[in-house]
């Protein structure tokens, strides 16, 4: 039954293009699945002032960065990020944001129900993981009433992203 | 397949399952919320603006956590003081109960009113909100707020005055809806909530009245615009009954900042005005509230 297993990912991982968002180099494999702007969660903006209040792709590379690294270091949320890929996980957030803000990028990440429904994260989580967005944002100097639009574009996600709700 | 392999499928599906029944239940944390997004304490000791209630569950517990919080305010007015203190708990973002001391201070109005120097009416307010649905705060792609309904029940320490002055009670219960919702693109809150209430000057002078007695629906709300992560400004208005015939009773106003230090404090400062009160008018003050909890 396992060497089954074993041998369909190979047969997988064998048919997958060099630009295979599921395998990409110094990332783990994941399954299979479409790829799709549409899995990045919501609406991109238009036009160019989100991106621009976000200091472009270099802007988003800092503070996604800036958040994850946060979010390892808080012990409110470090626990999250022992098993994930961080590679994968950087390269996927940084292609969602640019993405929402307007910028010339496709996401190829999972959606935001299969991204997360292994790792039984919780509300307090969830506002952690906010409060270390918005630090990463206002230390790029993203201005504050720009912050909270990008972050209503992302606030719906909770609802995908917290599988641990309780009563 | 062989049974050998059977058995160990089945036994790790079994702990599949379990690890996934347990999953569901999140542990037990404190602290979930967005600053601010508590909101502060009323004068009656729920949680909400300074003179609105909202529909938010006072602290910042989210669904997994317990929230709770103590807090002063001093409503300095030219011919009466108003303090009150309480405390509130708010558990998994779904039930808050709240209690809270009220204090009406006449000061040197109170000989003019022929009720001895320095008389002071007091009120003790227990309520309760329940969060029915809603979250004002991350259901951004939805126009439905977060709507809770509660109940305070007031007791005045003063009946004897309140029948001199025409209340037909000492003591009454209030009912009320309330709906809340963060325009986080804009940075704007808004709150509204409507009150069933025949309560004189919000209870302190009684409840009903020689002009009515009938409990009537009255509105309360709130406005904010965020301007940092700690610091929102707005105003808010209530509108009143007016039971007694002895002393008209206007809508209440007011002009506000709250900022908080951090999850743990906040201040809250207001310039309010509450009309006439007994009928002494304009009374228009600061209004100051001070709030510490988790």
């Amino acid at each position: 039954m396992f060497t089954g297993v074993l041998a369909g990912s190979f047969l997988v991982a064998g048919v997958a293009a060099a630009q295979d968002p599921a395998h990409r180099p110094g990332e783990e494999a994941v399954d299979a699945y479409t790829v799709t702007d549409a899995n990045a969660g919501a609406t991109p903006f238009t036009g160019t002032a989100m991106l621009e209040a976000f200091h472009g792709q270099p802007g988003i590379d800092r503070i996604v960065d800036s958040m994850l690294d946060q979010a390892k270091a808080d012990p409110r949320t470090a626990g999250i990020f022992v098993a994930p890929d961080m590679v994968r996980l950087r390269r996927t957030l940084k292609e969602q944001f640019c993405y929402l803000l307007g910028g010339d990028c496709s996401y190829t990440g999972r959606s935001m129900i299969d991204a997360h429904d292994d790792l039984g994260l919780q509300p307090a989580d969830m506002g952690a993981l906010v409060e270390h967005l918005q630090n990463a944002m206002a230390a790029e100097g993203v201005p504050f009433h720009t912050q909270n639009r990008f972050l209503a574009r992302l606030a719906p996600m909770r609802r995908d992203i917290v599988t641990r709700q309780g009563g | 397949m062989n049974r050998r392999a059977i058995v160990l499928t089945l036994l790790l599906s079994a702990a599949a399952g379990g690890a996934q029944a347990q999953s569901f239940i999140p542990d037990a944390r404190s602290g979930g919320k967005l600053l601010l997004t508590g909101g502060v304490s009323t004068i009656e000791g729920s949680g909400g603006g300074g003179i609105a209630t909202w529909a938010t569950v006072t602290g910042y517990g989210e669904e997994d956590g317990i929230g709770g919080n103590a807090h002063v305010t001093l409503v300095d007015l030219p011919d009466y003081q108003f303090r009150t203190a309480g405390a509130a708990i708010g558990l998994w973002d779904r039930v808050e109960l709240s209690a809270a001391r009220q204090e009406f201070d006449t000061g040197d109005t109170g000989a003019l009113l022929g009720l001895g120097q320095g008389f002071t009416f007091a009120q003790d307010v227990i309520g309760v909100k329940v969060r029915l649905t809603g979250d004002a705060v991350y259901d951004q792609d939805r126009w439905m707020p977060q709507i809770a309904v509660g109940a305070q029940h007031k007791r005045n320490d003063q009946g004897a005055i309140i029948t001199a002055v025409g209340g037909q009670d000492d003591q009454g219960t209030e009912f009320f809806v309330a709906a809340t919702k963060l325009f986080l693109a804009r940075s704007v809150l808004v709150s509204g909530a409507v009150r069933y209430t025949n309560a004189n000057q919000t209870g302190l002078l009684g409840f009903g009245g020689d002009a009515n007695d009938d409990r009537e629906a009255q509105f309360e709300g709130s406005v904010g615009w965020l301007l940092r992560r700690n610091l929102v400004v707005g105003a808010e208005y209530r509108t009143k009954p007016d039971n007694l015939s002895f002393a008209a009773e206007n809508d209440w106003f007011d002009v506000y900042a709250a900022y908080a230090l951090n999850k743990h404090l906040s201040v809250t400062a207001a310039w309010a005005d509450l009309g006439s009160i007994a009928t002494f008018d304009d009374q228009r003050g600061l209004y100051v509230s001070l709030q510490a909890g988790f």
